[in-house]
């Protein structure tokens, strides 16, 4: 079963993914293999709008049935919105990773840091089976 | 590496997530575990249980071996077939596993013991056999299928002659009945780990697969450890290692039930030990649902609802997660006396309500908790 990476986002080695919005904030979800990798997730802790967030900080809690994982802030910046309709379905992370199953908007407080594009996140995939 | 079961390769190209559980490679889930669950309680799912160790007890006196190894009384086991559960103790009270005993025959006796204590497990049986002349024998060549839910049994017995099919039907619960297939005995016991009605097949381990893959074509889903972890839980069962433990003896554990005091004349494994603790009042085992949102998980520290700042909290979770049929999580709690219905998890730092409740919290497919 293949993993999507799509090709327009970039990544981080802890296995989270980064859109860049039109407007300049970015978005923030994990990615398919995450997913995956938790399976079913029940519980999803997105954080409070206006958190400043330094760069790989612990900003949110993704729960699955067999276990609770952090997920790392893979921008600086100050939180603009979380998605709310998580609390209720937290499943959208299992069924649309990078769609309706994003965590977070972040103004960035300076320019992104260097984050893995989709070919090399999937080469980091593929060395860390 | 680790063991493998006679159906690992099925467990692989159903392309299972494989974790390594006692030391055995076994499937986590097929898919999705939530899924599986409500499988088993809704119709009927199969697991593969056969990295559980069969040990076989055989001579003259190994009803009198069994009175003196197990907490539970075999003397309860009146009609052949018939199961009993029980703890295995250490002098000191400690659980050295949790098992459930057959009676075959005045001279055959079978226990089935967790994957994960095996070696320390025969050690001890073996020790404590001698003595009574029993000889202790793993049926290694055994794998264990559990296929549990609602229609298990008529999925099971479907695979059955006629004959055989009214035999498999007619076993009572917590009872076994030997029954003669072409490829050898299949040892059918109504007992289960679930809360739901089922069998737990112990059969060849090289009929194994095909008969697997005969129960999944009767509609059998196939179900993994993870599945099996919430149902249990749910089920308000115990799992050794997290319940209960060498330095924990039964009755803080939920499993006073377990112990047979009377006769007293009994001189079984912890007696004295126990017998002292059940003066003492200590903790005890308390079932727990979270009134709000987030998922209880084991050693999560557990307070009073109105406990003084700086007071030591009740006790730590020994079993938590996330109830698929209450849409909650729910625990198991090891707590000190107290009679607070409202209690206050730690979870990351911040306190959670939850209330105790007396487990199970599901049977047979219904809720027993009320969620607001």
């Amino acid at each position: 079963m293949s993993e999507q990476v799509p090709q327009d986002l970039q990544y981080t080695k802890s296995h989270e993914w980064v859109r860049a919005l039109p407007n300049g904030q970015v978005e923030v979800g994990i990615t398919d293999h995450a997913q995956s990798a938790l399976g079913d997730l029940v519980f999803v802790e997105v954080p409070q709008v206006d958190r400043k967030l330094a760069w790989g900080e612990a900003c949110a809690v993704v729960e699955s049935v067999k276990a609770a994982s952090d997920v790392y802030s893979p921008v600086a910046g100050r939180v603009v919105a979380g998605n709310e309709d998580l609390s209720q379905k937290p499943e959208l992370l299992n069924s649309d990773p990078y769609g309706a199953g994003w965590l977070m908007r972040i103004e960035l407080d300076a320019k992104a840091p260097t984050l893995l594009s989709a070919g090399e996140y999937q080469q980091f995939l593929k060395e860390s089976e | 590496m680790g063991l493998k079961t006679p159906l690992y390769d099925i467990h692989i190209s159903a392309h299972a997530k494989i974790v390594d559980f006692g030391g055995w490679d076994m499937p986590l889930s097929y898919g999705s575990q939530i899924e599986e669950h409500h499988a088993v309680r809704r119709e009927a799912g199969v697991f593969d249980v056969s990295h559980m160790c069969v040990v076989d007890l055989t001579g003259a006196r190994t009803r009198e071996f069994l009175r003196r190894l197990l907490a539970n009384d075999v003397a309860r086991l009146t009609v052949p077939g018939r199961a009993l559960y029980s703890c295995m103790l250490l002098p000191t009270g400690g659980v050295i596993d949790d098992l459930i005993a057959y009676f075959l025959t005045e001279s055959w006796f079978r226990l089935v013991v967790n994957a994960g204590t095996r070696q320390k497990d025969l050690a001890w049986i073996r020790e404590h056999a001698a003595p009574f002349g029993v000889e202790v024998r793993e049926r290694s060549d055994l794998a264990i299928l559990a296929v549990q839910g609602p229609a298990a049994r008529e999925k099971t017995a479907a695979l059955l002659t006629a004959a055989h099919r009214a035999t498999a039907l007619d076993i009572p619960r917590f009872a076994a009945a030997a029954i003669d297939v072409r490829s050898g005995t299949w040892f059918v016991a109504r007992t289960g780990y679930t809360g739901e009605d089922g069998f737990e097949i112990m059969l060849p381990g090289t009929d194994a697969a095909e008969t697997w893959r005969a129960l999944v074509a009767q509609g059998a889903r196939p179900a993994g450890l993870g599945a099996r972890d919430t149902l249990r839980l749910e089920a308000g069962m115990n799992l050794y290692g997290n319940d209960m433990d060498e330095t924990r003896h039964p009755l803080e554990s939920g499993l006073a039930w377990t112990v047979a005091f009377e006769p007293e004349e009994r001189d079984f494994i912890g007696r004295e030990a126990l017998a002292r603790a059940r003066a003492g009042g200590g903790h005890r085992q308390v079932g727990l649902v979270l009134e709000e949102r987030g998922v209880l998980r084991s050693h999560q520290l557990v307070s009073a609802a109105d406990a003084a700042a700086g007071a030591p909290p009740l006790g730590e979770v020994t079993s938590g997660t996330f109830s698929p049929t209450l849409n909650r999580a729910i625990a198991l709690a090891r707590l000190a006396p107290q009679s607070a219905t409202q209690v206050l998890v730690d979870i990351r730092g911040k306190p959670h309500a939850a209330r105790v409740v007396k487990p199970p919290f599901v049977r047979n497919g219904k809720p027993l908790i009320e969620i607001q």
